[in-house]
Formats: structure tokens, sequence, C-alpha cells
């Protein structure tokens, strides 16, 4: 199969391949409409895109042939809250929660082994499940119902939400999810229980006594899992970058990174855990390039040190911002691909050590991945 | 007797023709036209079955009061239209 990137956009899907060496545009849907997240499904070839329409909510849709046709599905449906249900409030703000769809932020396989089972994230915070290849999807009660979402909050957005799904490959029961911000939750039965373990996460503006250091409150912005060495995960957060070696059960900070700690995005080489790259931004507040220089930062040691990357990139003043599903990396480590709040798309072929502009045109970009 | 329209906004999407519909109040008529058009549901209504954010439903030319439960009578030869507003883009 050619080299093939899929691109979500604010204003619609895209689709990029290389073929004799270049790459070049190889498809478009959704022209106008939001899709802040897609999945290619390798196992069965299904690309799926949620479509968030601005007035008439998020539809989900599949192919089963690379685009030339779509079908739309049941969607992602919250359930009616149950007169019994507590009424949960937004941690930080007071506000109640909502049984309701707001916007569907990861689609993840469910295993090798799991042929049609899909794990899909959301914001308000809920988990969703698909046993028929994104046919119907049921809310997974087990995490919904956890009391500790009573800590949970939005971050960047008006509720949490669970952007980031790793799989265990050694064992597909054992799934990490991120929440911005609710920490990290961890299952090793599949979904039927669950355990808080973002322990180790802090926030630097909040002392431990406000409630600083408490893994329900943390806003892990990504995490990505070694897919070689899955207890290796590493997660950007909005204060600083993570590393844990118990596959998200516990975490250590990294420190002292340059030119900042701050950003959005994180990959991981699918073949060495102690190699990961980073879209570092002034912290925190702020949220733009450093002194308008746009770079990625990499480590090839487990964050004992980082070298900043920017052949290829553009040179200052340059604004890009890179969102947290803005960056991949393909399954043989060499390549990674960008993309940027500003339209602009890069695809490195030497783990990052270089960069081609595709292009600097397309609308904001919300999600890329190598299908 | 009693109509209901939707934005060609909407059309785009899925099918929803201008309906003749009947029923005492607006959640009436519009669960009339989605018993035909399931489909549409989603559209309109969010998972919790009240009207969308960004959803205007106006009955005679004036925004409907109960955006939740769509109780609002319906008078007879009312006219309901249901179309996106500005406020979603």
């Amino acid at each position: 199969m050619k080299p093939l990137i899929h691109v979500g956009t604010r204003k619609g899907l895209f689709a990029f391949e290389k073929t004799n060496g270049h790459w070049s545009p190889a498809g478009e849907w959704f022209l106008g409409i939001q899709v802040p997240m897609l999945f290619h499904d390798r196992r069965d070839g299904l690309l799926h895109a949620a479509v968030e329409h601005g007035h008439f909510g998020t539809k989900m849709h599949r192919s089963a042939d690379g685009g030339a046709t779509w079908e739309e599905t049941a969607g992602v449906l919250y359930p009616p809250k149950p007169d019994d249900a507590p009424e949960i409030r937004d941690g930080f703000r007071n506000v109640v929660v909502p049984w309701s769809l707001e916007k569907v932020w990861s689609l993840e396989s469910g295993g090798p082994d799991k042929p049609g089972l899909l794990w899909c994230g959301t914001i308000p915070g809920g988990l969703f499940r698909s046993s028929d290849s994104g046919s119907t999807w049921e809310l997974v009660r087990s995490l919904w119902d956890r009391p500790e979402r009573a800590q949970w909050a939005g971050g960047g957005y008006d509720f949490p939400g669970i952007h980031s799904i790793c799989v265990d490959p050694r064992n597909s029961q054992r799934v990490a999810v991120a929440i911005s911000c609710g920490g990290v939750w961890l299952t090793g039965d599949g979904g039927e229980t669950w355990e808080q373990g973002a322990n180790g996460m802090t926030y630097d503006f909040l002392p431990a006594e406000q409630g600083g250091a408490e893994p329900d409150g943390q806003d892990p912005h990504r995490m990505v899992m070694c897919g070689s060495a899955p207890d290796r995960c590493w997660v950007q957060h909005h204060c600083g970058i993570y590393r844990s070696d118990a596959a998200g059960r516990g975490w250590e900070e990294i420190s002292g990174v340059k030119p900042s700690g701050f950003g959005f995005a994180v990959a991981v080489h699918p073949k060495d855990p102690d190699t990961a790259w980073f879209v570092p931004a002034r912290k925190d507040e702020f949220r733009y390039p450093v002194d308008g220089e746009f770079v990625v930062t990499r480590t090839r040691d487990g964050g004992k040190s980082f070298e900043t990357l920017s052949k290829g990139l553009p040179p200052a003043p340059c604004y890009d911002l890179v969102y947290r599903h803005g960056l991949d990396i393909d399954e043989s480590g060499d390549r990674l691909v960008m993309g940027s709040t500003t339209g602009a798309l890069w695809v490195s072929e030497d783990q990052g050590d270089s960069w081609e502009l595709l292009t600097a045109h397309l609308p904001p970009v919300y999600c890329v991945r190598f299908a | 007797m009693a109509s209901i329209a939707f934005t060609q906004h909407l059309q785009t999407h899925v099918d929803a023709p201008r309906s003749e519909v009947s029923g005492g109040t607006v959640r009436d008529a519009l669960e009339e036209v989605l018993a035909e058009n399931p489909r549409l549901r989603g559209y309109v209504l969010d998972d919790a079955g009240a009207v969308r954010k960004h959803i205007a439903v106006f009955l005679d030319g004036e925004s409907v009061k109960d955006r939740v439960g769509l109780s609002d009578p319906l008078p007879p030869g009312g006219e309901i239209f249901v179309m996106q507003a500005l406020s979603g883009g």
C-alpha cells in the first residue's frame, strides 16, 4: 500500500498519498464540515470519520472503499440520564455535565484479537465501545459512573474529554485512557473495572495543598504508548512532559525541557520506547511557538536530553500551533506527519531530522493519521 | 392543518420535506415527522431529545418558548419552521 495520510480539519477530511517519491492530494470529503477525529482500521480496511456539524451535531461515517462511498451509522449517542443517577458537575466551574455528546475526540482499535471492537472517547468524558465496527456504540458505564468524575473538569473545552486511548498490544483487555482534565484511567479487564493511574502528575501553578497533585484533576494533553514496549508511555501534560514505565500506572516528570515543556502533541517511536517527539509552545496561557520559532523536539534517551529540530520548518516569525492529534508516526518509526492550526502539513522521512511542507493552505488541522 | 418545514441547509444532509402535521404541541408535530424519518432526529434534537444548541424552531414566526419539551401549543394551521441558528456559524 502506498504511504497514505488522512487529515481531519475545520473544513473537511483530506488525504495525501505518496506516489513515485512525491506526496500529492488523494481525496477530500465532508467539505465545509469539521472532522475532529478519524480512524483507519487496518484490521478490516474501514475508514471512520467523526463529522461534526456546527448545527446538526456529530455524525459518524465510515467507508469500506477508501472514501469512494460513505455510510452514516447510528452514531455515538449518550443514553438518557436515569433518574437515580447523580448529577455530576464540572469540578472547576460547577456546571452540570450533560449526558449528551459534544465531540468525538478519539477513535481506536480494540486490538488485533478483537475484530470489530472499537473504542471511542468523547467530550463530555464518556468512553464508548462498539462491537460491530462502528455500526452501534454503547456508553461504558463502568467508567462514566465512577464517583471521581465529580473531580474531572473541562480542559480546553467546556467539559472533560477523553483524547487518548492506548490498548496494550500484549493484552487487549488492558486499556489506558487519558482525560483532560481527569487524569489517566486504566482497565485490565476490557472495561469492566477501572482505576486511576495519574499519580505523579502535578500542576506547577497549583500547590499540593490546593489539590495540585490530585490525580483525578490532572490534565494530560495527549498520551501515547510504545507498541513494542507498551509499559513505556509518554504524556504531554499541561505543565510539562511525563513518562510512565508501568503502562500508565504512575508517572515521572521530565523537567528542564527546552525551549519549553509545554505543548499538546506527542509521538513515540513504535520500536524504541526512549525516542519521542514533542511540538513545544510557550506555556501556558500563551500557546505559541517560543520566540516565534516553530520547532519539534526529540529525545532519544528517555527524556534525559532533547534535540531541537527545525530543518525544513518555516523561519521565525512562525506561529503555527500543533493540536494534540496533529502529530503522528508510522509503523516504521522513520516517517512522521504534522499538521497545524494555520493549515500547514509537513512530513518527515528521517525521524524529524528534516521536514517537507506538503501544503500551507489547508483549513486548521485537528487530526493527522497514517493509514 | 398545521405544517412543518426545514431549512435547506439541513436538506443537504438528510431528506426533510415540508409536511402537514397534527397534534396539540410542537413536540407532537415533530415526533410525527420523526417517526417517518428517524434519521432526521439526531440532526434536530440532541441525545436527550431537546432542540440542539444551534438549531432554532419557530412557530408562526416566533421562536418556541420551550426548547427542551417543545410543549408550545400548536394552533390549527400553525406553521413550524426548523432552521440553523447563526450562533452555530
